[in-house]
Protein backbone atom coordinates (compact mmCIF):
# COMPACT_ATOMS: atom_id res chain seq x y z
CA UNK A 1 0.00 0.00 0.00
CA UNK A 2 2.55 2.55 1.45
CA UNK A 3 4.83 1.66 -1.72
CA UNK A 4 2.09 2.45 -4.58
CA UNK A 5 1.65 5.32 -2.55
CA UNK A 6 5.29 6.21 -3.18
CA UNK A 7 5.08 5.62 -6.48
CA UNK A 8 1.95 7.36 -7.76
CA UNK A 9 2.89 10.61 -8.25
CA UNK A 10 5.58 9.18 -10.59
CA UNK A 11 3.61 6.79 -12.85
CA UNK A 12 2.96 8.53 -16.40
CA UNK A 13 -0.57 7.85 -16.31
CA UNK A 14 -1.15 9.88 -13.02
CA UNK A 15 1.25 12.71 -14.11
CA UNK A 16 -0.54 12.98 -17.65
CA UNK A 17 -4.18 12.77 -15.38
CA UNK A 18 -2.80 15.91 -13.33
CA UNK A 19 -2.26 17.52 -16.73
CA UNK A 20 -5.68 17.33 -17.72
CA UNK A 21 -7.31 18.40 -14.92
CA UNK A 22 -5.33 21.41 -15.08
CA UNK A 23 -6.25 22.13 -18.81
CA UNK A 24 -9.79 21.21 -18.83
CA UNK A 25 -10.92 24.29 -16.67
CA UNK A 26 -8.98 26.54 -18.55
CA UNK A 27 -10.45 24.86 -22.09
CA UNK A 28 -14.01 25.28 -20.57
CA UNK A 29 -13.61 28.28 -19.95
CA UNK A 30 -12.18 29.51 -22.96
CA UNK A 31 -16.11 29.23 -24.64
CA UNK A 32 -17.41 31.05 -21.76
CA UNK A 33 -15.24 33.69 -22.55
CA UNK A 34 -15.89 33.59 -26.40
CA UNK A 35 -19.75 34.02 -25.45
CA UNK A 36 -19.26 36.97 -23.33
CA UNK A 37 -17.02 38.52 -26.18
CA UNK A 38 -19.88 38.21 -28.54
CA UNK A 39 -22.65 39.71 -26.45
CA UNK A 40 -19.95 42.87 -25.69
CA UNK A 41 -19.01 43.27 -28.62
CA UNK A 42 -22.79 43.18 -29.84
CA UNK A 43 -23.38 45.47 -27.15
CA UNK A 44 -20.74 47.93 -27.99
CA UNK A 45 -21.68 47.89 -31.55
CA UNK A 46 -25.60 49.17 -30.87
CA UNK A 47 -24.76 51.24 -28.26
CA UNK A 48 -22.30 53.47 -30.13
CA UNK A 49 -24.54 53.66 -32.83
CA UNK A 50 -27.41 53.98 -31.47
CA UNK A 51 -27.46 55.51 -28.04
CA UNK A 52 -27.48 59.48 -28.90
CA UNK A 53 -31.03 58.99 -30.65
CA UNK A 54 -32.44 57.33 -28.17
CA UNK A 55 -35.26 60.10 -27.22
CA UNK A 56 -39.18 60.09 -26.32
CA UNK A 57 -39.65 60.35 -30.23
CA UNK A 58 -39.08 56.86 -30.46
CA UNK A 59 -40.62 55.44 -27.61
CA UNK A 60 -44.21 58.03 -28.74
CA UNK A 61 -43.88 58.63 -32.17
CA UNK A 62 -45.37 56.58 -34.78
CA UNK A 63 -42.92 55.16 -37.33
CA UNK A 64 -42.41 58.10 -40.18
CA UNK A 65 -40.55 58.37 -43.23
CA UNK A 66 -38.49 60.91 -41.69
CA UNK A 67 -35.99 59.29 -39.66
CA UNK A 68 -35.34 62.50 -36.84
CA UNK A 69 -39.55 61.66 -35.98
CA UNK A 70 -39.89 58.48 -36.37
CA UNK A 71 -40.56 56.76 -33.22
CA UNK A 72 -42.15 52.16 -32.79
CA UNK A 73 -44.84 53.27 -30.17
CA UNK A 74 -47.00 50.91 -32.48
CA UNK A 75 -44.88 48.24 -32.44
CA UNK A 76 -44.01 48.92 -28.68
CA UNK A 77 -47.56 48.85 -27.69
CA UNK A 78 -48.04 45.89 -30.03
CA UNK A 79 -45.67 43.69 -28.90
CA UNK A 80 -46.81 44.29 -25.78
CA UNK A 81 -50.25 43.31 -26.29
CA UNK A 82 -49.53 40.32 -27.91
CA UNK A 83 -46.57 38.90 -25.54
CA UNK A 84 -48.66 39.96 -22.47
CA UNK A 85 -51.74 38.26 -23.93
CA UNK A 86 -49.73 35.08 -25.16
CA UNK A 87 -48.10 34.81 -21.97
CA UNK A 88 -51.79 34.65 -20.01
CA UNK A 89 -52.59 31.89 -22.83
CA UNK A 90 -49.59 30.11 -22.13
CA UNK A 91 -48.30 30.12 -18.60
CA UNK A 92 -51.73 29.02 -17.25
CA UNK A 93 -52.06 26.29 -19.89
CA UNK A 94 -48.11 25.59 -19.63
CA UNK A 95 -48.60 25.00 -16.03
CA UNK A 96 -51.69 22.65 -15.84
CA UNK A 97 -50.19 20.54 -18.62
CA UNK A 98 -47.31 19.56 -16.42
CA UNK A 99 -49.09 19.08 -12.92
CA UNK A 100 -51.23 16.79 -15.42
CA UNK A 101 -47.81 15.22 -17.00
CA UNK A 102 -46.20 15.01 -13.64
CA UNK A 103 -49.18 14.71 -10.99
CA UNK A 104 -51.75 12.99 -12.48
CA UNK A 105 -50.76 10.84 -15.05
CA UNK A 106 -47.38 9.55 -14.50
CA UNK A 107 -46.28 6.84 -15.95
CA UNK A 108 -48.90 6.40 -18.08
CA UNK A 109 -48.58 5.81 -21.80
CA UNK A 110 -50.11 8.81 -22.59
CA UNK A 111 -48.12 11.00 -20.47
CA UNK A 112 -44.54 9.62 -22.15
CA UNK A 113 -46.10 10.03 -25.58
CA UNK A 114 -47.38 13.70 -24.39
CA UNK A 115 -43.90 14.66 -23.10
CA UNK A 116 -41.94 13.51 -25.84
CA UNK A 117 -44.16 15.55 -28.15
CA UNK A 118 -43.94 18.22 -26.05
CA UNK A 119 -40.17 18.41 -26.24
CA UNK A 120 -40.36 18.01 -30.41
CA UNK A 121 -42.64 20.69 -30.88
CA UNK A 122 -39.65 23.03 -28.57
CA UNK A 123 -37.60 22.05 -31.87
CA UNK A 124 -39.80 23.21 -34.72
CA UNK A 125 -38.73 26.57 -36.56
CA UNK A 126 -40.51 29.37 -35.57
CA UNK A 127 -41.81 30.76 -39.18
CA UNK A 128 -43.85 26.93 -39.45
CA UNK A 129 -45.80 28.30 -35.89
CA UNK A 130 -46.18 31.83 -38.01
CA UNK A 131 -47.53 29.65 -41.38
CA UNK A 132 -50.26 27.30 -38.97
CA UNK A 133 -51.72 30.26 -37.77
CA UNK A 134 -52.10 32.04 -40.48
CA UNK A 135 -53.89 28.96 -42.18
CA UNK A 136 -55.43 28.55 -39.24
CA UNK A 137 -56.18 30.88 -36.74
CA UNK A 138 -56.20 34.08 -39.43
CA UNK A 139 -57.91 32.34 -42.24
CA UNK A 140 -59.11 29.46 -40.62
CA UNK A 141 -61.30 30.63 -37.74
CA UNK A 142 -61.46 34.48 -39.54
CA UNK A 143 -59.68 36.23 -36.60
CA UNK A 144 -57.43 37.89 -39.23
CA UNK A 145 -54.13 39.33 -39.14
CA UNK A 146 -55.37 40.87 -35.62
CA UNK A 147 -53.58 40.80 -31.98
CA UNK A 148 -55.18 37.74 -30.50
CA UNK A 149 -54.00 35.60 -33.94
CA UNK A 150 -50.34 37.20 -33.16
CA UNK A 151 -51.24 36.35 -29.42
CA UNK A 152 -52.14 32.62 -30.15
CA UNK A 153 -49.43 32.34 -32.33
CA UNK A 154 -46.88 33.28 -29.82
CA UNK A 155 -48.42 31.23 -26.64
CA UNK A 156 -48.04 28.35 -29.33
CA UNK A 157 -44.97 28.68 -29.46
CA UNK A 158 -43.74 29.63 -26.58
CA UNK A 159 -45.94 26.89 -24.89
CA UNK A 160 -43.19 23.57 -25.20
CA UNK A 161 -40.64 25.55 -23.27
CA UNK A 162 -42.56 27.37 -20.93
CA UNK A 163 -43.77 23.40 -19.73
CA UNK A 164 -41.27 21.65 -20.24
CA UNK A 165 -39.71 24.35 -17.49
CA UNK A 166 -42.85 23.69 -15.58
CA UNK A 167 -42.37 19.45 -15.73
CA UNK A 168 -38.66 20.65 -14.89
CA UNK A 169 -39.52 22.70 -11.55
CA UNK A 170 -42.46 19.71 -10.82
CA UNK A 171 -39.61 17.19 -10.32
CA UNK A 172 -37.70 19.13 -8.16
CA UNK A 173 -39.92 18.39 -5.35
CA UNK A 174 -38.94 15.73 -3.55
CA UNK A 175 -41.51 12.58 -3.98
CA UNK A 176 -40.73 12.45 0.29
CA UNK A 177 -42.82 15.28 0.49
CA UNK A 178 -45.86 14.24 -1.78
CA UNK A 179 -45.88 10.50 0.10
CA UNK A 180 -46.13 12.38 3.61
CA UNK A 181 -49.18 14.07 2.78
CA UNK A 182 -50.55 11.72 0.75
CA UNK A 183 -49.61 9.19 3.94
CA UNK A 184 -52.25 11.82 5.94
CA UNK A 185 -55.40 11.09 3.52
CA UNK A 186 -54.45 14.32 1.19
CA UNK A 187 -55.95 14.22 -2.30
CA UNK A 188 -53.78 14.92 -5.14
CA UNK A 189 -55.08 18.17 -5.52
CA UNK A 190 -54.38 18.93 -2.43
CA UNK A 191 -51.45 17.74 -2.40
CA UNK A 192 -50.80 19.89 -5.31
CA UNK A 193 -51.79 23.27 -4.06
CA UNK A 194 -50.17 22.79 -0.56
CA UNK A 195 -46.92 21.12 -1.35
CA UNK A 196 -46.08 20.69 -4.55
CA UNK A 197 -46.71 24.42 -6.09
CA UNK A 198 -45.70 26.75 -3.34
CA UNK A 199 -42.54 25.15 -3.82
CA UNK A 200 -42.62 24.78 -7.71
CA UNK A 201 -43.45 28.33 -8.22
CA UNK A 202 -40.78 30.33 -8.42
CA UNK A 203 -39.04 28.14 -11.48
CA UNK A 204 -42.34 27.81 -13.23
CA UNK A 205 -41.76 31.96 -12.95
CA UNK A 206 -38.60 31.70 -14.63
CA UNK A 207 -39.87 29.47 -17.06
CA UNK A 208 -42.81 32.04 -18.06
CA UNK A 209 -39.92 34.78 -18.17
CA UNK A 210 -37.83 32.78 -20.61
CA UNK A 211 -40.85 31.87 -22.64
CA UNK A 212 -41.92 35.58 -22.47
CA UNK A 213 -38.33 36.98 -23.47
CA UNK A 214 -38.35 34.68 -26.09
CA UNK A 215 -41.87 35.58 -27.89
CA UNK A 216 -40.35 39.22 -27.75
CA UNK A 217 -37.68 38.67 -29.33
CA UNK A 218 -39.80 36.52 -32.39
CA UNK A 219 -39.97 38.12 -35.64
CA UNK A 220 -40.34 35.48 -38.82
CA UNK A 221 -44.25 34.23 -37.38
CA UNK A 222 -45.35 37.56 -36.65
CA UNK A 223 -44.28 38.94 -39.65
CA UNK A 224 -46.35 35.72 -41.21
CA UNK A 225 -49.45 36.88 -39.04
CA UNK A 226 -49.51 40.38 -39.14
CA UNK A 227 -48.25 41.17 -42.64
CA UNK A 228 -47.46 45.12 -41.32
CA UNK A 229 -44.56 46.52 -40.34
CA UNK A 230 -45.41 50.15 -41.15
CA UNK A 231 -48.37 50.98 -38.64
CA UNK A 232 -49.56 54.48 -37.87
CA UNK A 233 -51.84 53.22 -35.11
CA UNK A 234 -52.18 52.42 -31.79
CA UNK A 235 -53.64 48.28 -31.67
CA UNK A 236 -57.01 49.26 -29.22
CA UNK A 237 -58.72 46.10 -29.26
CA UNK A 238 -57.76 41.87 -29.54
CA UNK A 239 -58.74 42.18 -33.16
CA UNK A 240 -56.59 45.27 -34.25
CA UNK A 241 -53.92 44.81 -36.70
CA UNK A 242 -50.82 45.15 -35.37
CA UNK A 243 -46.89 45.13 -34.99
CA UNK A 244 -44.58 44.38 -33.20
CA UNK A 245 -41.00 45.61 -32.32
CA UNK A 246 -38.72 43.18 -33.91
CA UNK A 247 -40.21 43.48 -37.07
CA UNK A 248 -39.94 47.48 -36.69
CA UNK A 249 -36.31 46.98 -36.36
CA UNK A 250 -35.72 44.88 -39.17
CA UNK A 251 -37.72 47.44 -41.05
CA UNK A 252 -35.73 50.44 -40.00
CA UNK A 253 -32.44 48.02 -40.84
CA UNK A 254 -32.89 47.29 -44.23
CA UNK A 255 -33.65 51.08 -45.30
CA UNK A 256 -30.37 52.61 -47.26
CA UNK A 257 -30.60 55.90 -44.91
CA UNK A 258 -27.47 55.42 -41.80
CA UNK A 259 -30.03 57.40 -40.14
CA UNK A 260 -32.51 54.95 -39.90
CA UNK A 261 -29.56 52.19 -39.03
CA UNK A 262 -29.05 54.38 -36.04
CA UNK A 263 -32.75 54.58 -34.95
CA UNK A 264 -32.58 50.74 -35.30
CA UNK A 265 -29.85 50.32 -32.44
CA UNK A 266 -31.26 52.61 -30.14
CA UNK A 267 -34.46 50.33 -30.69
CA UNK A 268 -32.57 47.47 -30.29
CA UNK A 269 -31.24 49.31 -26.24
CA UNK A 270 -34.80 49.74 -25.91
CA UNK A 271 -36.07 46.24 -26.41
CA UNK A 272 -33.18 45.07 -24.69
CA UNK A 273 -33.72 47.26 -21.56
CA UNK A 274 -37.13 45.86 -22.05
CA UNK A 275 -36.04 42.52 -21.58
CA UNK A 276 -33.39 43.32 -18.80
CA UNK A 277 -36.44 45.29 -16.84
CA UNK A 278 -38.58 41.34 -16.91
CA UNK A 279 -35.56 39.29 -16.28
CA UNK A 280 -34.93 41.13 -13.00
CA UNK A 281 -38.67 41.53 -12.52
CA UNK A 282 -38.29 37.34 -12.73
CA UNK A 283 -35.60 36.98 -10.47
CA UNK A 284 -37.11 39.23 -7.90
CA UNK A 285 -40.27 38.20 -7.68
CA UNK A 286 -38.52 34.29 -7.20
CA UNK A 287 -36.47 35.43 -4.53
CA UNK A 288 -39.79 37.12 -2.75
CA UNK A 289 -41.70 33.84 -3.71
CA UNK A 290 -38.69 31.55 -2.34
CA UNK A 291 -38.65 33.57 0.69
CA UNK A 292 -42.11 32.79 2.06
CA UNK A 293 -42.02 28.87 0.68
CA UNK A 294 -39.13 27.41 1.69
CA UNK B 1 -21.38 -11.63 21.82
CA UNK B 2 -24.88 -13.15 22.01
CA UNK B 3 -27.64 -10.93 22.96
CA UNK B 4 -29.78 -11.97 26.11
CA UNK B 5 -33.25 -11.28 23.89
CA UNK B 6 -34.92 -12.58 27.26
CA UNK B 7 -34.25 -9.35 29.45
CA UNK B 8 -35.42 -7.43 27.09
CA UNK B 9 -38.53 -8.60 25.71
CA UNK B 10 -42.03 -7.29 26.38
CA UNK B 11 -44.15 -10.11 27.72
CA UNK B 12 -47.23 -8.69 27.13
CA UNK B 13 -48.49 -11.11 24.85
CA UNK B 14 -47.51 -14.70 24.99
CA UNK B 15 -49.55 -16.45 22.65
CA UNK B 16 -51.32 -15.41 19.50
CA UNK B 17 -54.22 -17.78 20.22
CA UNK B 18 -55.52 -15.59 23.30
CA UNK B 19 -56.80 -13.10 20.88
CA UNK B 20 -60.16 -12.33 19.48
CA UNK B 21 -61.28 -11.84 16.27
CA UNK B 22 -62.67 -8.53 17.41
CA UNK B 23 -59.24 -7.35 18.05
CA UNK B 24 -58.07 -8.11 14.69
CA UNK B 25 -57.74 -4.58 12.81
CA UNK B 26 -55.78 -5.19 9.87
CA UNK B 27 -55.71 -8.63 8.34
CA UNK B 28 -54.27 -9.75 5.28
CA UNK B 29 -55.30 -12.55 3.00
CA UNK B 30 -52.50 -14.10 0.40
CA UNK B 31 -51.30 -10.66 -0.35
CA UNK B 32 -48.83 -10.38 -2.88
CA UNK B 33 -47.17 -7.38 -4.71
CA UNK B 34 -45.46 -7.69 -7.77
CA UNK B 35 -43.22 -4.65 -9.41
CA UNK B 36 -43.86 -4.58 -13.40
CA UNK B 37 -45.00 -8.25 -13.37
CA UNK B 38 -41.95 -8.81 -10.60
CA UNK B 39 -43.24 -10.63 -7.45
CA UNK B 40 -41.74 -8.79 -4.32
CA UNK B 41 -43.77 -10.19 -1.97
CA UNK B 42 -46.24 -12.95 -1.91
CA UNK B 43 -48.47 -15.54 0.24
CA UNK B 44 -48.59 -13.27 2.81
CA UNK B 45 -51.27 -13.57 5.60
CA UNK B 46 -51.07 -11.40 8.61
CA UNK B 47 -53.08 -10.29 11.72
CA UNK B 48 -52.74 -6.93 12.93
CA UNK B 49 -54.34 -6.46 16.87
CA UNK B 50 -56.01 -3.53 18.29
CA UNK B 51 -53.45 -1.72 21.25
CA UNK B 52 -50.22 -4.08 20.50
CA UNK B 53 -47.26 -3.12 18.39
CA UNK B 54 -46.36 -5.53 15.94
CA UNK B 55 -42.95 -5.49 14.46
CA UNK B 56 -42.11 -6.89 10.86
CA UNK B 57 -38.39 -7.67 10.48
CA UNK B 58 -35.74 -9.15 7.66
CA UNK B 59 -33.31 -8.59 5.86
CA UNK B 60 -32.78 -5.67 3.61
CA UNK B 61 -34.80 -5.59 0.17
CA UNK B 62 -36.76 -8.90 1.99
CA UNK B 63 -40.30 -6.51 1.20
CA UNK B 64 -41.11 -5.08 4.27
CA UNK B 65 -41.81 -1.32 2.84
CA UNK B 66 -43.40 -3.03 0.22
CA UNK B 67 -45.80 -4.92 2.43
CA UNK B 68 -46.37 -1.77 4.41
CA UNK B 69 -46.76 0.32 1.85
CA UNK B 70 -49.71 -2.23 0.94
CA UNK B 71 -51.98 -1.88 4.30
CA UNK B 72 -52.64 1.85 3.62
CA UNK B 73 -52.59 1.83 -0.15
CA UNK B 74 -49.62 3.77 -0.31
CA UNK B 75 -48.38 1.09 -3.44
CA UNK B 76 -50.98 2.90 -5.70
CA UNK B 77 -48.73 5.96 -5.85
CA UNK B 78 -45.43 4.05 -6.59
CA UNK B 79 -45.43 3.31 -10.35
CA UNK B 80 -45.63 -0.51 -11.77
CA UNK B 81 -46.60 -1.62 -8.37
CA UNK B 82 -49.46 -4.21 -8.63
CA UNK B 83 -51.50 -5.50 -5.31
CA UNK B 84 -53.58 -9.08 -5.34
CA UNK B 85 -54.90 -10.83 -2.17
CA UNK B 86 -56.64 -9.71 0.39
CA UNK B 87 -56.27 -6.58 2.88
CA UNK B 88 -59.37 -6.02 5.70
CA UNK B 89 -59.61 -3.03 7.46
CA UNK B 90 -61.94 -3.69 10.51
CA UNK B 91 -63.40 -6.10 7.92
CA UNK B 92 -63.71 -4.17 4.81
CA UNK B 93 -61.35 -5.31 1.69
CA UNK B 94 -59.75 -1.91 1.41
CA UNK B 95 -59.12 -2.51 -2.47
CA UNK B 96 -62.50 -3.15 -3.42
CA UNK B 97 -63.77 -0.45 -5.66
CA UNK B 98 -66.12 1.54 -3.39
CA UNK B 99 -63.56 2.05 -1.04
CA UNK B 100 -61.56 5.46 -1.39
CA UNK B 101 -57.47 5.23 -1.13
CA UNK B 102 -57.64 8.89 0.38
CA UNK B 103 -60.08 7.61 3.20
CA UNK B 104 -57.80 4.58 3.66
CA UNK B 105 -54.99 6.76 4.23
CA UNK B 106 -57.00 8.73 6.81
CA UNK B 107 -57.22 6.13 8.65
CA UNK B 108 -54.40 4.17 8.61
CA UNK B 109 -51.16 6.77 9.12
CA UNK B 110 -47.77 6.19 8.06
CA UNK B 111 -44.19 7.74 9.09
CA UNK B 112 -41.18 7.11 6.85
CA UNK B 113 -38.23 5.97 6.74
CA UNK B 114 -36.49 9.90 6.57
CA UNK B 115 -38.20 12.41 8.51
CA UNK B 116 -39.87 13.92 5.97
CA UNK B 117 -41.38 17.54 8.09
CA UNK B 118 -43.41 20.04 5.33
CA UNK B 119 -41.62 23.08 4.17
CA UNK B 120 -44.20 24.70 6.77
CA UNK B 121 -43.75 26.05 10.68
CA UNK B 122 -44.05 23.39 13.64
CA UNK B 123 -47.29 24.17 13.97
CA UNK B 124 -48.83 23.89 10.35
CA UNK B 125 -46.71 20.24 10.37
CA UNK B 126 -49.33 19.06 12.88
CA UNK B 127 -52.13 21.22 11.42
CA UNK B 128 -52.22 19.95 7.68
CA UNK B 129 -52.98 16.65 8.55
CA UNK B 130 -56.41 18.34 9.78
CA UNK B 131 -56.66 20.88 6.98
CA UNK B 132 -56.82 18.53 4.76
CA UNK B 133 -59.01 16.15 6.23
CA UNK B 134 -61.77 18.84 6.99
CA UNK B 135 -61.70 18.42 10.50
CA UNK B 136 -64.05 21.71 11.26
CA UNK B 137 -62.05 23.15 14.67
CA UNK B 138 -61.81 26.54 16.03
CA UNK B 139 -58.90 28.56 16.82
CA UNK B 140 -58.32 26.93 20.16
CA UNK B 141 -59.30 23.43 19.22
CA UNK B 142 -56.99 23.28 16.86
CA UNK B 143 -54.61 24.57 19.43
CA UNK B 144 -55.25 22.14 21.44
CA UNK B 145 -55.40 19.11 19.22
CA UNK B 146 -51.84 20.01 18.21
CA UNK B 147 -50.78 20.70 21.75
CA UNK B 148 -52.11 17.10 22.47
CA UNK B 149 -50.28 15.71 19.18
CA UNK B 150 -47.44 16.86 20.25
CA UNK B 151 -47.39 16.12 23.65
CA UNK B 152 -48.00 12.40 22.62
CA UNK B 153 -45.02 12.94 20.74
CA UNK B 154 -43.30 13.27 22.90
CA UNK B 155 -41.67 16.99 21.47
CA UNK B 156 -44.33 19.44 23.23
CA UNK B 157 -41.71 20.71 25.56
CA UNK B 158 -39.04 20.87 23.49
CA UNK B 159 -41.25 23.07 20.53
CA UNK B 160 -43.60 24.82 22.54
CA UNK B 161 -41.76 28.08 22.64
CA UNK B 162 -41.28 27.83 19.47
CA UNK B 163 -44.36 26.65 16.97
CA UNK B 164 -43.97 29.08 14.50
CA UNK B 165 -40.15 28.22 13.78
CA UNK B 166 -39.64 26.45 10.35
CA UNK B 167 -39.89 22.52 10.88
CA UNK B 168 -36.56 21.85 9.16
CA UNK B 169 -34.66 24.51 12.20
CA UNK B 170 -35.48 20.95 14.07
CA UNK B 171 -32.78 18.43 14.73
CA UNK B 172 -33.73 14.91 12.73
CA UNK B 173 -34.95 13.42 16.18
CA UNK B 174 -37.44 16.17 16.50
CA UNK B 175 -38.33 16.32 12.83
CA UNK B 176 -39.15 12.40 13.46
CA UNK B 177 -41.16 12.79 16.44
CA UNK B 178 -42.90 15.82 14.52
CA UNK B 179 -44.06 13.38 12.08
CA UNK B 180 -45.25 11.28 14.49
CA UNK B 181 -46.88 14.18 15.88
CA UNK B 182 -48.77 14.94 12.63
CA UNK B 183 -49.67 11.54 12.06
CA UNK B 184 -51.53 11.54 15.41
CA UNK B 185 -52.96 14.39 15.26
CA UNK B 186 -55.70 13.46 12.68
CA UNK B 187 -56.09 9.85 15.07
CA UNK B 188 -55.78 7.14 13.23
CA UNK B 189 -56.34 3.92 14.06
CA UNK B 190 -53.32 2.20 12.78
CA UNK B 191 -50.02 3.48 12.60
CA UNK B 192 -47.61 2.48 10.08
CA UNK B 193 -44.07 2.98 10.66
CA UNK B 194 -41.23 1.98 8.19
CA UNK B 195 -37.74 2.17 10.40
CA UNK B 196 -38.18 5.04 11.65
CA UNK B 197 -34.73 5.49 13.50
CA UNK B 198 -32.43 4.19 11.44
CA UNK B 199 -31.20 8.06 10.60
CA UNK B 200 -31.14 8.90 14.29
CA UNK B 201 -29.05 8.55 16.70
CA UNK B 202 -29.00 6.70 19.97
CA UNK B 203 -30.85 9.46 22.11
CA UNK B 204 -33.54 10.47 19.33
CA UNK B 205 -34.50 6.76 18.94
CA UNK B 206 -34.70 6.05 22.64
CA UNK B 207 -37.08 8.46 22.78
CA UNK B 208 -39.17 6.95 19.98
CA UNK B 209 -38.99 3.70 21.26
CA UNK B 210 -40.77 4.95 24.23
CA UNK B 211 -43.45 7.24 22.89
CA UNK B 212 -44.08 4.17 20.90
CA UNK B 213 -44.72 2.18 24.26
CA UNK B 214 -46.60 5.03 25.74
CA UNK B 215 -49.65 5.78 23.16
CA UNK B 216 -49.72 2.12 21.66
CA UNK B 217 -53.06 1.57 24.15
CA UNK B 218 -54.90 3.74 21.48
CA UNK B 219 -53.63 2.31 18.47
CA UNK B 220 -52.54 -0.46 16.27
CA UNK B 221 -48.65 -0.02 15.42
CA UNK B 222 -46.89 -1.50 12.91
CA UNK B 223 -43.32 -1.09 12.96
CA UNK B 224 -40.37 -1.95 10.18
CA UNK B 225 -37.11 -1.76 11.83
CA UNK B 226 -33.88 -3.23 10.75
CA UNK B 227 -32.84 -3.04 14.63
CA UNK B 228 -33.12 -6.67 16.52
CA UNK B 229 -33.10 -5.08 20.04
CA UNK B 230 -35.67 -2.46 18.75
CA UNK B 231 -38.19 -5.15 17.91
CA UNK B 232 -37.52 -6.63 20.73
CA UNK B 233 -37.89 -4.19 23.15
CA UNK B 234 -40.67 -2.25 21.51
CA UNK B 235 -43.25 -4.94 19.92
CA UNK B 236 -45.24 -7.45 21.73
CA UNK B 237 -45.70 -9.07 18.16
CA UNK B 238 -43.13 -10.27 15.45
CA UNK B 239 -43.35 -11.09 11.88
CA UNK B 240 -40.17 -12.78 10.27
CA UNK B 241 -39.63 -11.99 6.39
CA UNK B 242 -37.12 -13.54 4.63
CA UNK B 243 -36.57 -13.93 0.66
CA UNK B 244 -37.40 -16.89 -0.71
CA UNK B 245 -35.34 -18.66 -3.66
CA UNK B 246 -36.46 -16.28 -6.20
CA UNK B 247 -35.94 -13.32 -4.05
CA UNK B 248 -39.76 -13.25 -3.71
CA UNK B 249 -40.54 -12.32 0.43
CA UNK B 250 -42.41 -14.37 2.79
CA UNK B 251 -43.34 -14.59 6.21
CA UNK B 252 -41.13 -17.33 7.70
CA UNK B 253 -42.40 -17.03 11.15
CA UNK B 254 -44.99 -15.21 12.79
CA UNK B 255 -45.84 -14.88 16.77
CA UNK B 256 -45.38 -13.35 20.14
CA UNK B 257 -42.25 -11.39 20.00
CA UNK B 258 -41.10 -13.29 23.94
CA UNK B 259 -41.17 -16.63 21.94
CA UNK B 260 -40.21 -15.46 18.53
CA UNK B 261 -36.45 -13.90 20.23
CA UNK B 262 -35.81 -16.83 22.71
CA UNK B 263 -37.50 -19.59 21.35
CA UNK B 264 -37.35 -19.43 17.54
CA UNK B 265 -38.98 -22.02 15.74
CA UNK B 266 -37.18 -21.33 12.27
CA UNK B 267 -33.58 -21.69 11.95
CA UNK B 268 -33.10 -18.68 9.71
CA UNK B 269 -34.81 -16.60 12.35
CA UNK B 270 -32.62 -17.60 15.29
CA UNK B 271 -29.37 -16.95 12.87
CA UNK B 272 -31.13 -13.63 12.06
CA UNK B 273 -31.74 -12.96 14.96
CA UNK B 274 -28.46 -13.55 16.16
CA UNK B 275 -26.72 -11.71 13.77
CA UNK B 276 -25.11 -14.79 12.05
CA UNK B 277 -27.29 -13.39 8.45
CA UNK B 278 -28.67 -10.79 7.02
N1 LIG C 1 -40.64 1.24 -6.66
C1 LIG C 1 -40.14 0.02 -6.93
N2 LIG C 1 -40.03 -0.40 -8.21
C2 LIG C 1 -39.53 -1.61 -8.50
N3 LIG C 1 -39.11 -2.49 -7.59
C3 LIG C 1 -39.16 -2.13 -6.29
C4 LIG C 1 -39.69 -0.86 -5.90
N4 LIG C 1 -39.64 -0.77 -4.55
C5 LIG C 1 -39.11 -1.93 -4.14
N5 LIG C 1 -38.83 -2.75 -5.17
C6 LIG C 1 -38.24 -4.10 -5.08
O1 LIG C 1 -39.01 -4.88 -4.22
C7 LIG C 1 -38.19 -5.62 -3.35
C8 LIG C 1 -38.56 -5.30 -1.91
O2 LIG C 1 -38.20 -3.94 -1.64
P1 LIG C 1 -38.57 -3.23 -0.28
O3 LIG C 1 -38.15 -1.83 -0.41
O4 LIG C 1 -39.97 -3.51 0.06
O5 LIG C 1 -37.60 -4.01 0.72
P2 LIG C 1 -37.29 -3.69 2.25
O6 LIG C 1 -37.43 -4.98 2.98
O7 LIG C 1 -38.10 -2.55 2.73
O8 LIG C 1 -35.75 -3.29 2.18
P3 LIG C 1 -34.97 -2.29 3.16
O9 LIG C 1 -34.84 -2.99 4.45
O10 LIG C 1 -33.67 -2.11 2.48
O11 LIG C 1 -35.77 -1.04 3.25
C9 LIG C 1 -36.76 -5.29 -3.70
O12 LIG C 1 -36.25 -6.32 -4.51
C10 LIG C 1 -36.86 -4.02 -4.47
O13 LIG C 1 -35.88 -3.99 -5.48
MG1 LIG D 1 -37.62 -0.52 3.33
Amino acid sequence: MGDTLLRAPTDRRYRLKKIWDRWVPFILSLGLFFAILTVVALLFTVVTTGFHRISWNLILNYPSANPYEAGMRSAILGSIFTVGLSALICIPLSIATAIYLIEYAKGRRFSEVLSYNIANLAGVPSIVFGVVGLGFLVYGLGLGRSVISGAFTLSVLILPLVTITCVEALRTVPDDLRFGAYALGATTLQVVSKIVLPRSLPMMLTGGILGISRALGEAAPILVISGLIFIREDPVSLFSKFTVMPLQLYNWISRPQAAFIELSSAGIIVLLLILLALNSAAIASRQWLMKRVI
Amino acid sequence: MEIDYKKVVSKDVTDLGLFKDSDVVIKTEDLYVSYRDKLAIDRINLEFYKGYITAIIGPSGCGKSTLLRSLNRMNDLIQGAKVGGKVYFNGVDIYSKEIDPVFIRSRIGMVFQRPNPFPFSVFENVAFGLRVNGFKLTKEELRARVKDSLEKAALWDEVKDRLDAHAYSLSGGQQQRLCIARAIAIEPEVILLDEPTVSLDPLSTAKIEELLRSIKNDYTIILVTHNMLQAARVSDITAVMMPDENMVGRIIEYGATSEIFTKPKDKRTEDYISGRIG
